[in-house]
């Protein structure tokens, strides 16, 4: 039989942005988008696109759909996931879903996985590099009542069952829940493969469908906030480092140890 | 009166350590709203709910059921939820540990309410009376204050160590409500199949004084043992920024960061770290941060107290052995 697999990925701003060219619009409470560094496919959502294709290729036959939610989709950056191997993809864009907080999107994310019907496995990265909320999967289990299962670092499919390993301080945590279960993942589920030219080919030749939020029965009301951003700032640093030069870079490194001694921090 | 909850963990046979973080979270905002402060514990027994009211509880909701499984979060968001339904707090708080990032949002999302993950800070806005939440956003590179709007429970989970746990003083009164929970199978879906312990020997990095940080400039893995011989001479211990442990030089429990662990050392000594948010978000805490790095213009000498500009093949060593002979003297 074959497998839903649906996985939610979300366009950010590329998090290497170095700090020279991240600003921030405090009036306006917004973070700017940096000159010249294009958007990417936030890296959890990667891992996840990764997982599918894995629990694709052992269970033989299954079915990868990509959800998206945002504006401004750069098309080259979405279509990653679909050039890595999934089968289609569905972006949700609409201005009255602009400012959405993490129970709105979270909203919007699951009347879309209901909308497109049956689902076993919902994938989603552990958190989004933009506002690192690492809430809105486990937001989309309790609206679909799915069985929920976080930060995973291995997923084994069994009959009507998943497995899950996740990381604790010192060692791991083994879960199993019954089908249909969303699942997030951590990076320790292994790099995300690198499209082939095939992949490319066959990505460029699918063209995502775009849902608003009329298709999926929702209004401006039903995902009004309940979270508002009242403040938005770069932190300043208050710490001032004494670099210690001595004559080489051995020598700095004796005289750093005696400056750390001297402060009585060693 | 109304309610804040606290989500109080069980680590072991005793209390976990943000139990007594969380109540002095919730003690702050009490301070501002009058409200009393009530501890959740799940699980547990008396002699642990007088330990949480010793540490500044109000009132202690003491919740046993047989379907509890440590380490699973649908008991204990179950459990929380019909505690909830039953006490209408204003706030819930927990931590930012594994069962408390899970139970947390959960709750929110099941009642419709709002919620803010890895908290630093939490306070009253004068205005409207409603929480506002400090947390650092896009990998710590901007800081947000999140006012929530007019729909309880106000879900709040901290950061560890956030807040400082008040001393215990057994003197202090509180009310203890044994809680009937009646769980239902359908509120547990998944299950624990086991818990595998990956020893590692030395002191925890969670617990260490000193720490030494391994970073993508030491080029490879083998720096390593030159690392912990640092971290053996301070008793402390190695830990390292993500692309280590991506590059798969060291394993992922030694991470440090935003989605690492959470260190707050006396000392942290990093080499070849160039200090990304992401890494800082981790460790940001600690009480002086050293740095010794070729680029002196690398963000973490924004973040250090001390540090050495230079190649770590020839700092290290050196700061190495002087280090040595000074605590041996
Ligand atoms: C969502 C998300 C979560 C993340 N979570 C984490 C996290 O939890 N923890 C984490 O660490 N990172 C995390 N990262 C990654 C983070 O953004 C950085 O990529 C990472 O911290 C860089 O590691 P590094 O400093 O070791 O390597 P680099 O940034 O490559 O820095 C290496 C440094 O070594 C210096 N160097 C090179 N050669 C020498 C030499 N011979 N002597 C001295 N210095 C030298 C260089 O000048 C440079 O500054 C996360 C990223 C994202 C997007
Ligand atoms: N707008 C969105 N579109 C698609 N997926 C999303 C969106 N927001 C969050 N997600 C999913 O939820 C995960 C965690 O995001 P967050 O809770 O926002 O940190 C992401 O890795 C995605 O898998």
């Amino acid at each position: 039989m074959s497998l839903n697999i649906i996985v939610c990925a979300k366009q950010v701003m590329d998090p290497e942005t170095p700090l020279s060219a991240f600003h921030v619009d405090e009036a306006a409470k917004r973070v700017l988008p940096a000159q010249g560094i294009p958007p990417v496919v936030n890296g959890f959502c990667e891992n996840a696109v990764e997982a599918a294709l894995k629990i694709k290729e052992a269970a033989g036959d299954a079915t990868i759909t990509i959800i998206s939610l945002g504006n401004n989709f750069v098309m080259d950056v979405m279509k990653k996931p679909l050039s890595m191997g999934a089968d289609q993809m569905i972006l949700i864009q609409d201005p009255a879903a602009e400012n959405l907080d993490a129970l709105g999107t979270a909203t919007v994310l699951s009347k879309a996985i209901e909308k497109i019907g049956t689902v076993d496995i919902v994938i989603c990265g552990q958190q989004a590099s933009d506002w690192d909320n690492a809430h809105v999967p486990l937001g989309i289990s309790e609206m679909l009542g799915m069985a929920c299962l976080s930060e995973a670092r291995s997923i084994d499919l069994g009959d009507g069952t998943v497995t899950v390993a996740s990381s604790r301080s010192d060692g791991y945590d083994v879960f199993e829940a019954p089908l249909p279960c969303l699942i997030t993942v951590s990076n320790e589920i292994g790099e995300p493969r690198y499209p082939t030219l095939r992949g490319i080919m066959q990505a460029s030749r699918k063209s995502p469908e775009t849902w608003t939020l009329n298709d999926l029965d929702l209004s401006e009301s039903d995902v009004s906030p309940v979270l508002t951003l009242s403040e938005l700032f770069i932190p300043a640093s208050n710490r001032q480092c004494e670099i210690i030069e001595g004559e080489d870079d051995a020598d700095s490194g004796r005289l750093l140890a005696l400056k750390l001694r001297e402060e009585k921090i060693i | 009166m109304s309610e804040i909850i606290i989500f109080a963990e069980i680590d072991g046979d005793g209390l976990h350590s943000t139990a007594g973080e969380l109540i002095s979270a919730g003690k702050k905002l009490a301070a501002d709203t009058g409200n009393v402060v009530s501890a959740a514990l799940i699980g547990g027994n008396q002699d642990l709910a007088s330990q949480l009211i010793s540490l500044g509880a109000d009132k202690v909701y003491l919740a046993n059921d047989d379907a509890i499984q440590k380490g699973v979060a649908d008991a204990y968001l179950a459990a929380l939820h019909k505690i909830c339904i039953n006490a209408e707090p204003t706030v819930v708080i927990t931590s930012k540990t594994p069962i408390g990032r899970a139970v947390g949002p959960r709750l929110a999302y099941r009642l419709g309410s709002g919620i803010a993950q890895d908290c630093m800070d939490v306070s009253v806005d004068g205005d409207s009376g409603r929480v506002t939440a400090t947390r650092p956003v896009y990998g710590g590179n901007a800081m947000a204050k999140f006012t929530f709007a007019d729909k309880d429970p106000q879900v709040v989970i901290m950061r560890l160590k956030a807040f400082e746990a008040l001393e215990p003083d057994s003197s202090r009164s509180g009310e203890v409500i044994e809680f009937e929970l009646s769980l239902d199978d359908s509120d547990i879906k998944s299950k624990l199949v086991e818990t595998v312990k990956e020893e590692s020997e030395g002191v925890r990095l969670e617990d260490a004084a000193v720490i030494v940080g391994m970073g993508r400039g030491l080029g490879g893995p083998a720096p390593f043992s030159q690392l912990e011989e640092l971290a053996k001479i301070f008793n402390g211990a190695v830990g390292a920024s993500r692309a280590v442990c991506d590059a798969g030089w060291l394993d992922h429990s030694y991470q440090i960061g935003l989605t690492g662990k959470t260190v707050t050392p006396d000392v942290y000594i990093t080499v070849g770290i160039s200090g990304a948010s992401q890494h800082m978000a981790g460790c940001s805490s600690s009480k002086n941060i050293v740095a010794i790095n070729k680029d002196g213009d690398a963000n973490i000498f924004k973040e250090a107290s001390f540090g050495v500009v230079g190649d770590w093949e020839k700092v290290l060593p050196a700061f190495t052995e002087t280090a040595r002979e000074l605590l041996e003297s």
